[in-house]
């Protein structure tokens, strides 16, 4: 039926909120944390949210008149209560799959996070959760490789990878790095890692650490009789540099690269990505900037809805945090997004934050990496929280044992080993971790000295970032 | 006096991957581990090799991979005829997902010379 125009200013809520809609399979969903300016209705705020993110302006405007809008629009079909929280409310919203163009992560996000975070009439909003339809899922690429592949490539079965950054982060010419490099895979690491703002310093040229990098990766390789991957950090100023240095990666026959792909941003992502596929290079990924937008607990973007875009956009490893180590992260929320990147299928889970059911079809899962800040004692509950798909990465951990990184990464290896062995003939590692990790201790000096290097060092921090749970 | 220092030197050793690092099982250790494996659902495969091999992708199968099997007992008498028939060889057991196409758990039970 078509209709007459009127100009002005209408509520939001005559058009955006829609109780009564059941959203479709193929609807993107998102929940969204929204606390008002005072005295703003619960409703008008939930459907300026809806509108402002998909198809809405402040006035009406005559030329909506030329296409079907209920078509179009984004609805708020379901306002809830935050538990704990008098003054925020969670606002579902469904969006039609037409908004978004295939396959692009960017597109979705510059919809769903873009203006509406601005908004006056917020103070606060919080993207909590997207629910991917599987017809969008199956637009985009995905990881590379994904779990399988990582470890057929890497042959590495029964145990999480063990890896390692780099130390110091900065400073090291590019043969000094290499003989870190070599030190931590002779020793019994499957992986090193540049550090994130390792790109190509003055004091070290990224061609100059490639190259050294990669004699040292096959040598240790020759030697232990094990296959070793560096990621050599591509992420660059511009996307032509970043495809050189994958380029020089892949003709220097190294198995893994990596990227920072939120300060280097979805586009450059899912385009190196696709590199990746192309040219059989697993990818690792790492999250610089993400604190800065997931940390608030009212404000910004939940890591939840960064790790799915993350599937979605490409990458083989993930960094999720580590829950026992310094950096920020709660164990319940922290196994949410982890079973988001690894399973085929996540079922709505509050407990764990997820706020939807999760389809991911076919997509290949992704290795979720624990560092920062671990050490040799929290090896039995990084396996129990991490399970065996994760990459655990020890730098401090590693480079800080009294006879230098060889000895740490065998330390950091006898721990593992120690308690995967453990966990299979059936004993409780979390509880009986001390006794697991002295008794391997006796069959390694390494580990004996590593284990009274750190038995001090704990890291106490109440989380800021808490699930809403009524306390 | 003698100068003593307290840094250890690491030696590098050659590895088998997982489990690589600990001392050899015992016989109980092993049979702890393959009941793990039956007890995931995971079919036993074992797969042998000459040292001088043991990089490779692919192993030498030794019969097929025991699909669905869940005596204990027979897969350690396999692994122990495997092991007599190539004295030599590493042997080692997996524990094939078929729903993942992917091995569970892969460790070496004999070390070949």
């Amino acid at each position: 039926m078509s209709k007459k125009y009127d100009a002005g200013v209408k509520e939001y809520r005559d058009t955006y909120w829609t109780p009564e809609y059941v959203p479709l399979d193929t609807d993107l969903l998102a929940c969204f944390k929204c606390t008002g300016q005072e005295g703003v209705p619960r409703e008008e705020v939930a459907a300026a949210v809806a509108a402002e993110s998909s198809t809405g302006t402040w006035s009406t405007v005559w030329s909506e008149l030329l296409t079907d809008l209920e078509f179009y629009k984004g609805r708020c079909y379901r306002i809830e209560d935050v538990p704990g929280d008098p003054e925020a409310f969670y606002a579902f919203i469904a969006y039609p799959l037409d908004l978004f163009e295939e396959g692009s992560i960017t597109n979705v996000l510059t919809s769903l996070v873009g203006n509406v975070f601005g908004f006056k009439a917020l103070r606060h909003l919080r993207l909590e959760d997207i629910r991917f339809p599987i017809a969008f899922i199956k637009t985009c690429g995905g990881p590379p490789n994904g779990i399988v592949v990582e470890r057929d490539r890497l042959n590495k079965y029964g145990r999480p990878l063990l890896g390692c950054t780099i130390k110091p982060k900065l400073g090291l010419s590019g043969k000094n790095y290499g003989r870190v490099v070599y030190e931590c895979l002779r020793g019994g690491l499957d992986l090193t890692k540049d550090d994130e703002n390792i790109n190509s310093q003055p004091f070290q040229r990224w061609r100059e650490r490639f190259e050294f990098v990669a004699e040292a990766v096959k040598l240790a390789q020759q030697e232990t009789g094990e296959v070793k991957g560096h990621y050599l950090n591509c992420t660059a100023n511009t996307p032509e540099e970043l495809y050189e240095r994958a380029e020089f990666a892949k003709e220097l026959d190294m198995p893994i690269i990596m990227h920072d792909y939120i300060t280097g941003g979805f586009t450059a992502n899912t385009g190196l990505a696709n590199w990746c596929r192309k040219n059989g290079m697993l990818l690792h990924i790492h999250r610089a900037m993400h604190a800065v937008i997931d940390r608030h607990p009212k404000h910004g973007i939940h890591f939840r809805v960064l790790a799915k875009c993350l599937r979605l956009s490409g990458g083989d490893q993930l960094h999720t945090g580590t829950v026992v180590g310094k950096l920020e992260g709660d164990r319940q929320t922290t196994l949410g997004y982890i079973d988001n990147l690894r399973e085929s299928f996540v079922p709505e889970d509050r407990s764990r934050g997820n706020f939807f059911d999760q389809d991911w079809g076919s997509m290949p899962g992704v290795f979720a990496v624990a560092s920062g800040g671990i050490h040799v004692w929290h090896m039995p509950a990084l396996l129990a929280i991490f399970g065996d798909d994760s990459c655990l990465q020890f730098g401090g951990g590693t480079h800080g044992h009294p006879w230098g990184s060889a000895a740490g990464a065998a330390a950091n290896r006898v721990a593992l080993e120690a308690c995967v062995k453990a966990r299979n003939a059936g004993r409780e590692i979390e509880k009986e971790s001390r006794d697991i990790l002295m008794e391997a201790a006796k069959h390694s000096p390494e580990l004996a000295i590593a284990l009274e290097t750190w038995k001090e060092i704990k890291f106490e921090f109440d989380t800021v970032d808490k699930l809403d749970v009524q306390g | 006096m003698p100068f003593q220092s307290t840094v250890g030197d690491y030696q590098t050793v050659a590895t088998l991957e997982t489990f690589g690092f600990l001392p050899p099982m015992t016989q109980e250790e092993i049979y702890d581990q393959i009941a793990y494996i039956i007890a995931q659902g995971w079919s036993p495969v074992i797969e042998h090799v000459h040292p001088s091999g043991s990089m490779q992708t692919y192993w030498s199968y030794w019969k097929l991979p025991f699909f669905g099997e869940k005596d204990l007992n027979l897969i350690v008498s396999e692994l122990e005829a495997c092991h007599r028939a190539y004295p030599d060889h590493h042997v080692r057991i997996i524990g094939y997902d078929a729903y993942t196409q992917s091995q569970g758990t892969a460790f070496v039970v004999f070390q070949g010379r």
